[in-house]
């Protein structure tokens, strides 16, 4: 149970697909203009990831090591095709603003990242947790991104009433999604840098504390 | 789209509807590859020769194997496998018999495999409807596209290394915000061929 929470934490978090590792970045900037196409990308995305991670992880044992990329991509193509259709039959309106973002889930780097490292090393379990985590990842971001873009962009919220008038119509085109995804970015950083210095600071000697030369030293003149 | 000149398609691909700055495709490896210059003069080179034959092949099958087939639904795992082997291809073919270029480019081309720019080509170029003249336009504009756009980015990106900036910023934020500034100025162009 506990490796199960370690592996959600880990996808969510800490290996956050988006923020920290850098892949999977096309339909995070794509399909973010409006909250609800984040919200079926991300969906959509989840569940290939978590489909391929669970045949690929049943099918780790009889697969050559040689040609297992091939047949990871088939795998995952075939997941991709289902998703195509379904989405094309239930939600036409979703299919036509996402368009040739949703069979381009094939060569989306996280999910055959995510089959490379996780799934044909581990059991059908922990790879069905790794790809639901690792989804949720890719979701939480996207969702996030996609409503912060709508609410500047066009003041609304998964399609609500206009919520305040003049809408910076620039976060809805592909300059503010570079925009927004570099403040997100940075924000990631800043955080993790805050978090990290404190263990630096806690190897430095107490004289250091206000010394503007303490991050060239390292303590080393106090010695 | 069907209908428009070559000339309209060759310019819109490349400035208008600019494959990574419009469009948001091949990201990964425009972040990934640009903070050299000599490294986004490989990849670029690697990617217009790949893009190029991998829409004249799916072309080809997608119109003289797939529709008279009725086997359309197939077409996400068909492109992707094509453009695999392909790939793999041209790399043991340049490797016995153009040496040279092999070494200027070979570490690039098993990247191409997961290129999101290439598949989106070839899936662009049946989404369109185009004939195979326009489809071979569409694919080395989008190419040049994608060549300029990279060159440009990396060189920009050999000076920040050297600008003074906050430790947040560093890295991955400022790339981002430069992407977004070089976005907004071919954004300027929209509308030149009525795209």
């Amino acid at each position: 149970m506990k490796k199960v929470f370690e592996i959600f934490i880990n996808g969510l978090i800490k290996e956050n697909p988006v923020l920290i590792m850098m892949i999977g970045l096309c339909p995070f900037l794509a399909c973010s203009t409006t909250a609800t196409d984040a919200f079926g990308m991300g969906i959509a995305a989840t569940f290939v990831l978590t489909c391929s991670n669970v045949i690929i992880s049943l099918v780790r044992k009889i697969v050559v090591k040689e040609i297992r990329i091939p047949v990871f991509i088939v795998i995952i193509a075939t997941f991709t095709t289902i998703v195509d259709y379904i989405i094309k039959a239930y939600f036409p309106a979703l299919s036509e603003s996402l368009g040739v973002f949703i069979p381009l889930i094939v060569v989306n780097c996280i999910i055959l990242a995510r089959a490379e490292a996780f799934a044909s090393k581990n059991n059908v379990f922990l790879s069905f947790i790794d790809g639901i985590s690792m989804g949720a990842g890719f979701f939480v971001t996207i969702v996030l991104l996609g409503m912060i873009r709508e609410f500047l962009g066009s003041a609304t919220l998964f399609g609500s009433k206009e919520l305040f008038s003049n809408p910076l119509v620039i976060m809805i085109l592909p300059p503010g999604g570079f925009l927004a995804a570099g403040v997100i970015i940075t924000i990631v950083k800043y955080i993790e840098n805050k978090l990290t210095k404190k263990k630096i600071k806690s190897n430095l000697p107490e004289q250091c504390e206000g010394c503007a030369l303490k991050s060239r030293c390292m303590g080393f003149l106090s010695k | 789209m069907k209908n428009s000149t070559l000339v309209a398609i060759f310019i819109s691909s490349i400035f208008v509807n600019n494959i990574i700055l419009m469009r948001f495709l091949g990201l990964c490896s425009f972040f990934g590859v640009s903070n050299k210059l000599s490294s986004a003069l490989g990849m670029s080179a690697a990617v217009f020769f790949v893009m190029n034959l991998a829409a004249i092949v799916s072309w080809v099958l997608y119109n003289f194997v797939l529709v008279p087939l009725n086997l359309v639904f197939l077409r996400i795992i068909v492109f992707i496998l094509v453009i695999a082997s392909l790939v793999q291809l041209v790399e043991l073919f340049m490797k016995k018999n153009i040496p040279s270029l092999f070494k200027a480019l070979g570490i690039y081309l098993p990247l191409i495999t997961t290129n999101c720019a290439i598949l989106a080509v070839a899936f662009l170029i049946v989404d369109y409807k185009f004939n195979f003249l326009q489809a071979i336009v569409f694919s080395s504009g989008t190419a040049i596209g994608y060549t300029i756009a990279i060159i440009l980015f990396s060189s920009i990106r050999e000076r920040l290394e050297l600008a003074p900036l906050p430790n947040a910023v560093k890295g991955y934020g400022i790339v981002f915000i430069t992407a977004a500034l070089m976005s907004l100025s071919f954004m300027g162009l929209i509308g030149l061929f009525g795209f």
